[in-house]
């Protein structure tokens, strides 16, 4: 497969539900073949903002465009993996990655071998027949992720795809992750609020503040992401540094969302 | 403070209940004999009730001479006609109302208002506009199951998860698509569920507008047993009419078995 060169741009991206502003004039740059996290203290906007980025919310102001060329065999250019996997119940493991297949040029006698590549690659393909109800959600999430890697995207965005998993699934996915984003060589946003999957899987971490998101800071990896370990005493200095820059942020988040339970 | 010492009770009993078809069958049996035998003993007058054994000769007689089946057919063509025009126009206006902005609140507005007439007072307007024939009996059913039809596919999209819709969304499928491929099979549970109130709905219904305007059909049959005070085919007609409710219920079970295996 070959490199993305889809640059992807967020400008001034500002957001608001009613009266509730969420993010303020965010700038991101996702270069080509990049992987770009965002994190932040919950409910900065990330989730939000990655819609905006996906075209599945309009921004209130600013805009995002997308620059370069997609491969020849993409099929949809900007690709999401949700947070909740997001599968058809009544389809099939095969039949969930077959149905982002059924509306693209593909012909029909492609779709068995394409489903099968990427039930391979997110070792999904002894449970191409499988309901999604007989799934654990680490392997929900695989499907959800060979999804995505089907149509071959140029942008791959991605929901806290680890965050309802248990810590084991969540080691194992996480190097999965990183292998096939690698070789899939897509413009990566992975949106988390886990600060050793920023680490292991970003090149550009992009910090957002407390709601209001805006851009706090970025912090650059040129660590190439296979082979990073979660020892690694360079990405635990990393993951230090994300900390301080959020924690203040993190914990009046905690205590804004424990006044409005009491 | 009291003392704890000894096992730890198991306290997750119950809450649990599920199927058991013998017990169905043997309730029902039991039920007959029970019957059989307060008829056979004295125990009820047979004046004013019956027996299983002298339904089950009558309906024999009835089969024998051919009326079982003329009322049956009658019944179940008028049954099945209304059903299918209530159904079909109840999905397709759940449909628009369910998926368009431009619909749902006049749609909704129009059945909320209409939903709750009872359509057993509709009969003989509907033998004044369509006339005494099939015609209104047919109308009458269709306008019973066509309101719940409605209500029952607007929620069953509405309770279509809105993640889902995304997801094709975000996977760039066409509106016909995403209509096809994730509203309806996510609403399909609960349209299912809806035909088992509008059968029940329409049988109600089928009775009524052959007791009010009818020659052949159960209704109609059940109505002159009863003037003729013949109290053996009047329950005959009624344990038809219970047999027909059984038959369809089965027949939505198995539908529902196979359309919603992944369940």
């Amino acid at each position: 497969m070959s490199a993305s060169a889809v640059r992807l741009t967020a400008r001034g991206v500002t957001h608001a539900f009613h009266a509730l502003t969420v993010l303020e004039g965010v700038d991101l740059d996702a270069a080509p073949g990049e992987v770009t996290v965002v994190i932040g203290p919950s409910g900065c906007g990330k989730s939000t903002l990655l819609g905006i980025l996906g075209g599945l919310l309009a921004p209130a102001a600013g805009e995002v465009r997308l620059a370069g060329a997609a491969g020849g065999e993409c099929l949809n250019p900007i690709t999401y993996v949700f947070q909740d996997a997001s599968l058809l119940p009544w389809r099939s493991v095969a039949g969930n990655v077959s149905l982002v297949l059924e509306d693209t040029p593909l012909p029909a006698s492609e779709r068995p071998a394409r489903i099968a590549e990427v039930l391979a690659q997110t070792k999904l393909s002894d449970f191409a027949a499988a309901w999604p109800k007989q799934l654990s959600g680490g392997m929900r999430q695989r499907v959800g992720i060979a999804r995505a890697l089907a149509v071959r995207p140029a942008v791959l965005l991605m929901d806290e795809p680890l965050s309802a998993l248990d810590a084991q699934s969540r080691a194992l996915l996480l190097d999965d992750f990183a292998a096939l984003i690698a070789r899939a060589s897509v413009t990566c946003v992975y949106v988390t609020h886990n600060l050793a999957e920023a680490a292991l899987l970003g090149q550009t971490i992009v910090v957002l503040s407390r709601r209001p998101g805006k851009v706090r800071a970025v912090r650059r990896i040129e660590q190439p992401i296979e082979g990073r370990h979660p020892e690694d005493p360079r990405l635990l200095e990393v993951q230090a540094e994300l900390w301080e820059l959020i924690r203040d942020d993190a914990a009046k988040a905690e205590r804004e969302i424990a006044g409005a339970d009491a | 403070m009291p003392t704890l010492e000894g096992m730890v009770p198991f306290r997750a009993r119950g809450f649990a209940p599920r199927d058991i078809p013998a017990a169905s069958v043997g309730t029902l049996i039991g039920l007959l004999a029970l019957w059989q035998a307060a008829a056979s003993f004295g125990w009820i007058s047979t004046a004013f009730t019956s027996d299983p054994f002298s339904i089950g000769r009558a309906l024999w007689i009835l089969a024998r001479s051919g009326q079982l089946w003329v009322n049956l057919w009658a019944s179940l063509q008028r049954l099945a006609i209304g059903w299918v025009v209530g159904t079909v126009a109840g999905l397709a206006l759940g449909l628009v109302v369910g998926l368009f902005t431009v619909a749902r609140s006049p749609g909704m507005a129009v059945v909320s208002a209409l939903f709750p007439v009872p359509k057993i007072a509709l009969v003989p307007l509907f033998i004044i506009w369509f006339g005494i024939g099939e015609g209104s009996k047919v109308a009458t059913l269709a306008f019973g199951v066509f309101f719940p039809t409605v209500i029952n596919v607007v929620a069953g999209i509405d309770g279509v998860p809105r993640s889902l819709i995304r997801m094709g969304q975000a996977f760039n499928m066409s509106w016909r698509s995403i209509v096809l491929k994730i509203v309806l099979p996510g609403a399909l549970p609960v349209i299912l569920s809806g035909f088992r109130i509008t059968t029940s709905t329409a049988i109600i219904l089928l009775v009524a507008a052959e007791m009010i305007g009818a020659e052949k059909g159960i209704g109609a049959f059940v109505l002159e047993a009863g003037n003729l005070y013949d109290i053996d085919n009047l329950l005959a007609g009624l344990v038809l009419l219970s047999v027909i409710g059984l038959v369809v219920s089965w027949v939505l079970g198995r539908l529902e078995r196979a359309l919603l295996a992944w369940r």
